[in-house]
């Protein structure tokens, strides 16, 4: 509990600096008051449409990438399982890319973060029949790399083609993530599946730790494990499709998050959801915070930062695998 | 300019007096395409970028599809055996080399960035193409339709505003169509010189009268959803008019005119609102 309280607050913290950081470098009290002030005035206009979507996305895409990492990796006891690392991130790109490059999401909003949603539930389903519980991490890494090779070549096929010069362009953004000038418009469009997504994978604690004790055991505990499959695959796809949809694909937070707080829930997978949910949100509001420190008027694409930290504990966490497996 | 500059000039000057005015001219940049099409000789002209044909960066596209179609390259510019090319100083310097490389005269102009350079630029094509009085005429006509939209008014702000946040600020045509039409440019007071970005978050604290953004492209782009965004369309709102930029603000062609009466309206627009 002394952890997720104190996770908790420092969301709370990071949520305030994410409101109050920013180019037109406004007064603290008055850009404070203008968050709750009726209407008019920039500071306003500022605050409500332009620093509170960003900080609002920031947490729930945050907690959608630690919560599903969490959740994969209980499931397929598998330290490496994360959805930008075996694919499922850069599906959900191509889907949302689909989404917009053939008009639908203009016709339709929501066509958006259900074609990503599709695209992240794809490359669960795919991810799932090729290294299933029985595959070991290599497989999963191998498959991983292979979805996320041709996710990310069709998504850069598809800007190719657009009649529009700037798609091109954004092939970037869509693979590194960023949460530059999103609207509340986005998150309307985003939360409503992240919370699905969460509130789904939340009901898997019980039987995420059952798992920890082997397949069989769980099933002989009244554990169905088909149904957990599906609930991971749409609870999953909800939450990364919904985010990536809005903010692009940022990789590592599902990684690194889990692993960081795995020894302070004493390795209960059930414990580990909540906090690895709120550790996500605290890492991605801090790099996007960081974004805006470092170069302000650069759009420093987040995936950049989380990677840079992101990839050497991954390169850690292999180089430890190997010393075991020795 | 610079070097290719001087370069075209002692060319210029290099050629003999007999040579007559060149007879096969290709232009491979959207705005040397523009003024060679208004200045040339019938037939003197056989082949204009790709680009001018296109809506939404060329004000003449239907002169323009009279033309053959070049995409700028060396071989097939080459190809057509032109007497002058015409190129701007930034595209296609390979090509422009390689041309050179080859014997054929090119003439390289640089961005128009200021209305006066308007006048300038119509000169030097107009000399190249050996049609000075045609040059000295469409001079005439520019100056005296720009002098028509002159006016005094107290200034107001505008900002300029792009996909991905660009901005254009001070020493651009743009920053000068705005100056000339009695506006200060948010993008120049904000520090920006040529091209650069400007956080939304500035531009709203910078409240501006009247936020001119660029037509959209087909197809979606979230370069391009910065324009849509509910501050900027709030901000838009409140100051009643909506000014776009087209095709006649790429270039320092005489229909920079029409960007000009654009920016008129929009500064005439919002003193009767006010």
């Amino acid at each position: 509990m002394r952890l997720l309280a104190s996770l908790a607050s420092l969301v709370v913290l990071l949520f305030a600096a994410s409101l109050m950081i920013g180019p037109a470098g406004l007064g603290f009290g008055e850009s404070l008051a203008a968050l709750f002030r009726g209407e008019g005035g920039p500071v306003a206009l500022v605050m409500q449409q332009i620093r509170l979507p960003r900080a609002i996305l920031g947490l729930l895409a945050g907690a959608a990438l630690g919560l599903s990492g969490a959740a994969m990796q209980g499931f397929l006891r598998n330290p490496l399982a994360e959805p930008g690392l075996i694919g499922v991130s850069s599906s959900a790109a191509l889907g949302a890319v689909i989404a917009l490059q053939t008009g639908l999401a203009a016709a339709f909003a929501l066509a958006l973060p259900l074609a990503a949603l599709a695209g992240a539930a794809g490359a669960c389903l795919l991810i799932l029949l090729m290294a299933g519980p029985r595959g070991g991490a290599l497989a999963l890494i191998l498959a991983g790399i292979a979805i996320s090779a041709l996710a990310g070549a069709a998504t850069s096929l598809v800007l190719n083609l657009s009649p529009n010069p700037f798609a091109a362009a954004e092939i970037v953004y869509w693979m590194m993530g960023s949460l530059a000038d999103r609207s509340m418009t986005h998150v309307w469009l985003a939360a409503p599946f992240i919370l699905a997504g969460g509130a789904a994978l939340f009901t898997l604690g019980r039987g995420l730790d059952a798992l920890t004790l082997g397949e069989d055991a769980a099933e002989s505990l009244g554990m169905n494990l088909r149904r957990m499959r599906l609930v991971l695959i749409f609870g999953t796809a909800a939450g990364v499709g919904a985010s990536v949809a809005v903010a692009g694909a940022i990789g590592f937070v599902g990684l690194v998050v889990p692993h960081l707080l795995r020894p302070l829930t004493g390795a209960r997978p059930s414990r580990l959801l909540p906090a690895a949910a709120l550790g996500g949100a605290a890492v991605l509001l801090a790099a996007d915070i960081a974004t805006r420190l470092i170069a302000p008027e650069r759009d420093l694409k987040l995936g950049v930062l989380t990677a840079i930290i992101g990839a050497p504990f991954f390169l850690h966490l292999i180089w430890r695998m190997r010393r075991v497996e020795a | 300019m610079g070097r290719a500059a001087v370069f075209a000039l002692a060319l210029l000057a290099a050629m003999p007096a007999w040579a007559g005015p060149p007879r096969r001219v290709v232009s491979i940049n959207l705005c040397t395409d523009q003024l060679a099409m208004l200045l040339a000789e019938p037939g003197q002209l056989i082949s204009v970028s790709d680009l001018a044909t296109d809506p939404l960066a060329s004000s003449m596209i239907e002169e323009a599809r009279a033309y053959p179609a070049n995409r700028g390259g060396a071989e097939q510019v080459f190809l057509m055996h032109p007497d002058l090319v015409l190129a701007g100083s930034y595209t296609s310097q390979a090509s422009v080399a390689l041309l050179r490389d080859l014997g054929v005269r090119v003439v390289q102009v640089a961005p128009v960035d200021s209305l006066a350079g308007v006048s300038e630029q119509i000169r030097v094509i107009a000399e190249a193409l050996g049609r000075a009085e045609a040059g000295e005429a469409l001079v005439r006509d520019f100056e005296a339709g720009l002098a028509a939209l002159a006016r005094d008014l107290p200034p107001a702000t505008a900002a300029l505003y792009y996909p991905n946040g660009y901005t254009t600020g001070k020493g651009t045509l743009a920053d000068d169509v705005l100056a000339y039409t009695n506006f200060g440019n948010v993008g120049a007071t904000a520090g920006v010189t040529g091209g650069g970005t400007l956080p939304m978050e500035r531009l709203i604290m910078a409240d501006p009268d009247v936020i001119v953004t660029s037509a959209p492209y087909p197809g979606a782009s979230r370069s391009e959803e910065i324009l849509t965004h509910p501050a900027l369309t709030e901000l838009r709102a409140r100051a009643g008019v909506v000014a776009t930029t087209d095709a006649d603000w790429i270039c320092g062609t005489p229909h920079i005119l029409r960007a000009v009466a654009a920016m008129r309206a929009a500064r005439d627009g919002l003193e009767a609102g006010e």
